[in-house]
């Protein structure tokens, strides 16, 4: 393993990480653009019904990952790691641009949710498949003494496609109409298609990367000797003496790694734009000024696991972020928090506008208050009611939206906090490729692997932002009862692997 | 510390029955509460999916029980 020279492996590197970026990013562009898909493809009439369709639709996302762990991670124990990779990028690929070309509900009907639906448990499907072989194979091609900091590269990948979605989708947004309201109205129109399609051109480039690299040397060897597994999924999951390493790397492992890595980066970004009402551009700004800042500390602490083994660096990042979650997701309260501030009530100003809406002369009429308050912080509160012709008649409950525009000062002060949950994120995700390729032997690697992984993040780490919501809306006392969930999940798999999980770093991943 | 790894396999047994008790709870309660399709399907995903895992954290504490765990293996050979 040692062989294989400087060059050679960040080829490797290059290759895995670009597909898998890419995958990433056809992910999470569907959740990113959950509301506008909402509306083009699930009924209008009913936008609560639409939107819990697309929740529901991302969670199967999310469910199917277990599924496509088993199907190629099977595939990638039969036929090898390259060609199961290069298979789960075409999918996920071909189904993102598909989803960019789906006529809305307006034009078929129902077969637009259907198809959507469809389209989306691919590329979850896909997902599933996909970390399991980049992880093993740039492993496969590392000496024992850089496998943490080789391997950190690709982890680094889940979050920069969060990153990328986030920059395509912001950029868009802003770049279809010189008026700012027009462009996002065409956004949210047609524009929102864009970045569905443009991932098309992503995947060509990294399929004809990936087509010239070479199948991973253990694999290759274990193939000339004969010795690859008949029957992976027995084996991975029926043998006692590996199943009890599957449910090893689940509970003490990959469990506490999904909450922490889905509540830093989706649980946090959707408290600032739902609970603290910041703007929609700034809560995914702070998002991805704190992603930018963090992001190298997947190589720092995938390094460093070569040094001091990858158990206590994960167990850190989860017992950080279990003692320090509610002060933290405090502190993003208290900074918008208007109670703590004095208004500068000269500035308020009040906009009234009116637009008939009926023959009968019936008009909507929006007033948008913004107030202004000492340390720069703007609200604006943005009420839009009925008013009738007919006296005595009036609109029942006028819908409220709140919008708050943070200060200098308060919006770094959240890109700190974001930073800080991200960073457990690098801590708990930078080392554990290299940790599940060492549990489990070539031969049943891809299999045993994807599985728990994916559990973990798909189903544990993939639901909190949706449980953490559900919470809120049972116990409306307490804004932060949501975090419940992902410190339980944390706490629990940090005595697991406490108790269970080795610090040794395995000298040889080739047998 | 095989000591505590056998004794806390016990826990790990029963939290796993606890948590579909909790599960199955929480699902009938809030499918009550909101008898739409929506709800249905979601409950019903949630306790389709949890129920085997928590199968499996019982599996898990049956083999930290039977000290599967005071030594794990040093090769792939004994896997």
């Amino acid at each position: 393993m040692s062989s294989i020279s400087t060059k050679g492996i960040r080829k490797v590197i290059f290759a895995s990480s670009v597909g898998t970026l890419i995958e990433w990013y056809d992910f999470y562009i569907f959740g990113s653009l959950a509301t506008v898909i909402a509306s083009q493809f699930f009924p209008k009439t009913n936008p609560t019904a639409a939107l819990l369709s697309t929740l529901a639709t991302f969670a199967a996302g999310f469910i199917v990952r277990p599924f496509g762990a088993l199907v190629f991670g099977r595939l990638g124990d039969l036929i090898g790691r390259k060609y199961t990779f290069l298979l789960t990028l075409i999918i996920m690929g071909g189904s993102t641009f598909a989803i960019g070309l789906v006529p809305g509900y307006d034009k078929i009907g129902f077969a637009a949710p259907i198809l959507v639906l469809l389209l989306r448990l691919l590329q979850g499907l896909a997902l599933g498949g996909e970390y399991g072989g980049a992880a093993t194979y740039v492993a496969e091609h590392s000496p024992v003494n850089k496998r943490g900091y080789y391997t950190s590269w690709i982890q680094t990948t889940a979050t920069l496609g969060l990153f990328l979605s986030l920059g395509v989708i912001l950029l868009t947004r802003h770049s279809l109409d010189a008026d700012r309201a027009a462009s996002i109205a065409k956004f949210n129109d047609w524009g929102w298609r864009i970045p569905f399609i443009v991932s098309i051109l992503l995947v060509g480039v990294s399929v004809y990367i990936r087509l010239k690299m070479k199948e991973s040397p253990l694999f290759s060897k274990l193939k000339s000797e004969g010795k690859i597994s008949k029957n992976p999924l027995k084996e991975s999951f029926v043998h006692k003496v590996n199943l009890k390493m599957v449910l090893l790397a689940l509970f003490g492992a990959t469990m506490g790694q999904g909450v922490v890595w889905y509540t830093g980066q989706f649980y946090a970004q959707s408290f600032i734009e739902n609970t603290c009402k910041i703007d929609f551009e700034q809560s995914r700004t702070i998002l991805i000024w704190a992603i930018l800042f963090a992001t190298p500390f997947f190589v720092v602490f995938g390094g460093w696991s070569d040094k001091v083994g990858r158990k206590w660096i994960m167990l850190a990042g989860m017992l950080f972020a279990v003692v320090s979650y509610r002060p933290l997701f405090g502190k993003l309260i208290t900074i918008s928090d208007i109670k703590n501030k004095t208004e500068i009530t000269e500035k308020k100003e009040i906009k009234t506008t009116r637009k008939v809406i009926t023959a009968a002369n019936d008009t909507l009429r929006t007033v948008a208050v913004k107030t202004f308050y000492d340390d720069g912080l703007a609200m604006t509160e943005t009420k839009t009611d009925t008013v009738y012709a007919a006296a005595g008649k009036s609109t029942m409950k006028p819908d409220i939206k709140i919008s708050k525009i943070l200060d200098t000062g308060g919006y770094w002060q959240m890109v700190m906090i974001v930073f800080v949950m991200i960073l457990y994120v690098t801590m708990v995700y930078g080392p554990i490729a290299a940790f599940l390729v060492e549990l489990f032997p070539t031969r049943i690697r891809y299999t045993s692997m994807s599985l728990p992984y994916h559990i973990g993040n798909g189903v544990f780490g993939g639901l909190t932002p949706f449980i953490a919501t559900l919470l809120t809306t049972i116990y409306t006392d307490d804004k932060l009862v949501g975090l419940f969930y992902p410190i339980l999940v944390a706490s629990v798999c940090f005595i697991i692997g406490i108790l269970y999980v080795n610090n040794r770093i395995d000298p040889d991943v080739s047998d | 510390m095989n000591l505590l790894k056998k004794i806390s396999g016990i826990i790990w047994i029963l939290a796993g029955p606890l948590a579909i008790y909790y599960l199955v709870k929480t699902a009938a309660a809030e499918i009550a509460k909101k008898p739409v399709i929506d709800t249905k399907i979601q409950w019903g995903i949630f306790v389709g999916i949890f129920i085997p895992i928590a199968i499996g954290l019982m599996i898990f504490g049956y083999y930290a029980l039977k000290g599967e765990y005071d030594r794990q293996p040093q090769s792939s050979d004994e896997l």
